[in-house]
């Protein structure tokens, strides 16, 4: 299996605090990449450092063999790989549908693109992925009226909509009501196996992660502690002391 | 377009038509409404519909008017030498000045638009209020920097060529192009806003950061958004500089606190990021701005300032904005009792 994105030696400060110190790690073409850790372990900063959402201090990030350190998060977007965030973010005041449709994707998009009316494909394939997570009903209104969950799902359609090569995903089920998460563990998966698309996923809920990643890294304290298959990650001394705070 | 709509814009037309017909004696301030139209219109794709809420829209009106004056002389004549009789030693045949005209309207709105996508590379860089901040400062200084320029007449400003016909034969011929400039204006954003720049610039107001992420060309939309504003802001401002006759820097081309902030207390009134806020919105404006400075002069500053603070404290989603929240049906805004993507027809049982 080929490594989609290819971290080496990554470190990140915010003034005096070390986010990441020398993080290396790849993510399998075509899997289900885990990444956990304590809380302030550096698990966003380091996602954040991968889609170029701030410069690194030092290290290399490879996206198919590409080095996108230097790029900014538009272009590493229109590479091909997408993140959706901790705190969900949608388009609140324009509807599902307008979300989904704003969200095509623009890797080969020319200037005159953007004055393209919006076709009765894409209108469709909207519709059809807010049904595939459940908002179908709700597709004509304003996207900020939904509930938290529901704006997750969103966000996750609008992910889709973009056929991404690889999806970044900041705690998707984190506020999402216990009998939906395996609903979306299900979606997560299909997404995975149906569209082809490669996943990287920051978990806090050890029981989802561990069902749906195929490989785990763990940091802590900004530093990667551990890498391995969910049950080694499950049992290795060092992931659970890093849990319980033993140091 | 739905029916409703296609009866406002034909009772605009018509308006625009049977106005000066009806009520010739108010054919002035009738072109000064669509010039009005055009600026909450160009303004609100900017601060309504992107979120960019720019306090410094008119610097493209000044520019247009300049851009034109300039032309309109400089293709028959010195403009130093012109600016510095204040235009009384030269004459312009009529065909030198229709040429001038057409050809300074269109450079007023080329030229402006030119001159917002060069600015848009720097000043995009802003956001939120600073954006607000840094372009009111353009606005205010070019006021300044023009009325310094000697070339085009400093803070004396410009006479611009005389009409060549009637005091009546003008004010229609100016009241057509400024009703036809407000109308292509009208009838260009409906345009673009059906196609998908629309949506694009909607959602870099509700979230740019994710825009970004998403891969969007946030900065080309941007500067194709001011860019747009620009062209139709300076072909208002080559039209307004001919039917006063006279640009000077601060009052006429360069009118930061007048018509400046007149377009986004416009825009607002209506309902910001509709598309028939800012013209109601303007219409209404400009109606109660007259008839105060008619009826109750003295009172008239207080009266706008009233509409502005009871509108941004009380009503901020404008009337257009209000009517969406009081009926949502109406705008679209509904649950659909339908289950599936793939035809209507299974009704959900609810």
């Amino acid at each position: 299996m080929t490594n989609v994105i290819e971290v080496a030696g990554v470190s990140k400060a915010y003034g005096g605090v070390i986010a990441n110190h020398q993080v290396s790690m790849v993510v399998p073409a075509g899997g289900i990449t885990g990444l956990i850790g304590p809380n302030g372990s550096g698990k966003t900063t380091l996602f954040n450092s991968i889609v170029g959402f701030h410069p690194i201090d030092e290290g290399s990030i490879k996206f198919e063999n590409k080095e996108i350190s230097k790029m900014t998060v538009q272009e590493i977007a229109r590479l091909g790989m997408l993140r959706t965030f901790q705190q969900t973010r949608i388009y609140g005041k324009m509807n599902c549908i307008q979300n989904l449709l704003v969200s095509i994707p623009h890797r080969n998009a020319k200037f005159f693109d953007m004055f393209t009316p919006h076709e009765k494909e894409l209108t469709d394939k909207a519709e059809h992925l807010l049904e595939y997570v459940g908002l179908y009903q709700k597709r004509k209104l304003p996207s900020g009226d939904l509930s938290f969950g529901q704006q997750k799902l969103l966000e996750f359609a609008m992910a889709l909509m973009n056929e991404p090569k690889v999806l970044l995903l900041d705690e998707p089920t984190a506020g999402i009501n216990p009998t939906l998460i395996n609903g979306l563990i299900d979606r997560l998966r299909r997404a995975n196996t149906d569209f082809g698309i490669t996943l990287f996923v920051i978990e806090h809920n050890m029981r989802v992660v561990m069902n749906l990643a195929d490989n785990i890294y763990c940091l802590a304290h900004g530093e990667m502690l551990a890498h391995g298959k969910p049950e080694d990650i499950q049992s290795d001394q060092r992931v659970i002391d890093a849990y319980l705070g033993a140091h | 377009m739905t029916s409703i709509e296609k009866k406002y814009t034909l009772g605009l037309l018509a308006f625009g038509i049977l106005g000066p017909i009806l009520f010739p004696d108010y054919t002035f301030q009738i072109a000064i409404l669509w010039i009005m139209v055009l600026f909450a219109q160009t303004w609100d794709a900017m601060g309504g519909q992107m979120g960019y809420n720019s306090l410094g829209n008119i610097f493209f009106f000044g520019c247009g008017m300049y851009i034109c004056a300039v032309t309109q002389i400089g293709l028959f004549h010195d403009v130093g030498e012109y600016t510095s009789a204040t235009g009384s030693n030269v004459t312009f045949t009529d065909p030198q000045y229709y040429t001038g005209l057409a050809i300074g309207i269109v450079f007023a709105g080329v030229g402006s638009a030119v001159i917002a996508a060069c600015l848009g590379w720097t000043v995009f860089g802003l956001r939120g209020p600073y954006f607000a901040i840094g372009t009111l400062g353009i606005a205010l200084a070019a006021g300044e920097l023009f009325g310094a320029w000697e070339w085009v007449g400093g803070g004396g400003g410009i006479a611009l060529p005389v009409y060549p016909g009637s005091g009546d034969g003008k004010s229609i011929l100016f009241y057509c192009l400024s009703f036809a400039a407000a109308m292509v204006t009208f009838a260009f954003y409906k345009w673009l806003f059906s196609t998908r720049f629309g949506l694009s610039v909607n959602a870099i107001r509700d979230d740019e950061s994710k825009a970004d992420a998403m891969g969007l060309h946030t900065l080309r939309h941007k500067t194709v958004a001011w860019a747009c504003s620009a062209f139709f802001l300076g072909i208002a401002g080559a039209l307004f500089g001919n039917l006063t006759g006279f640009i000077e820097p601060l009052e006429v081309a360069f009118p930061t606190i007048t018509f400046g902030i007149f377009m986004v207390a416009m825009a607002l009134l209506g309902g910001s990021g509709t598309f028939w806020g800012p013209v109601l919105g303007a219409i209404l404006f400009h109606i109660i701005k007259e008839a105060t400075w008619t009826y109750f002069l003295g009172w008239q500053w207080i009266t706008l300032g009233l509409i502005i603070i009871v509108n941004v404290v009380y009503f901020q989603q404008g009337l257009v904005g209000w009517m969406q929240e009081k009926w949502p049906e109406k705008f679209g805004i509904e649950v659909d009792r339908g289950t599936s993507a793939d035809g209507d027809a299974k009704e959900a049982v609810l």
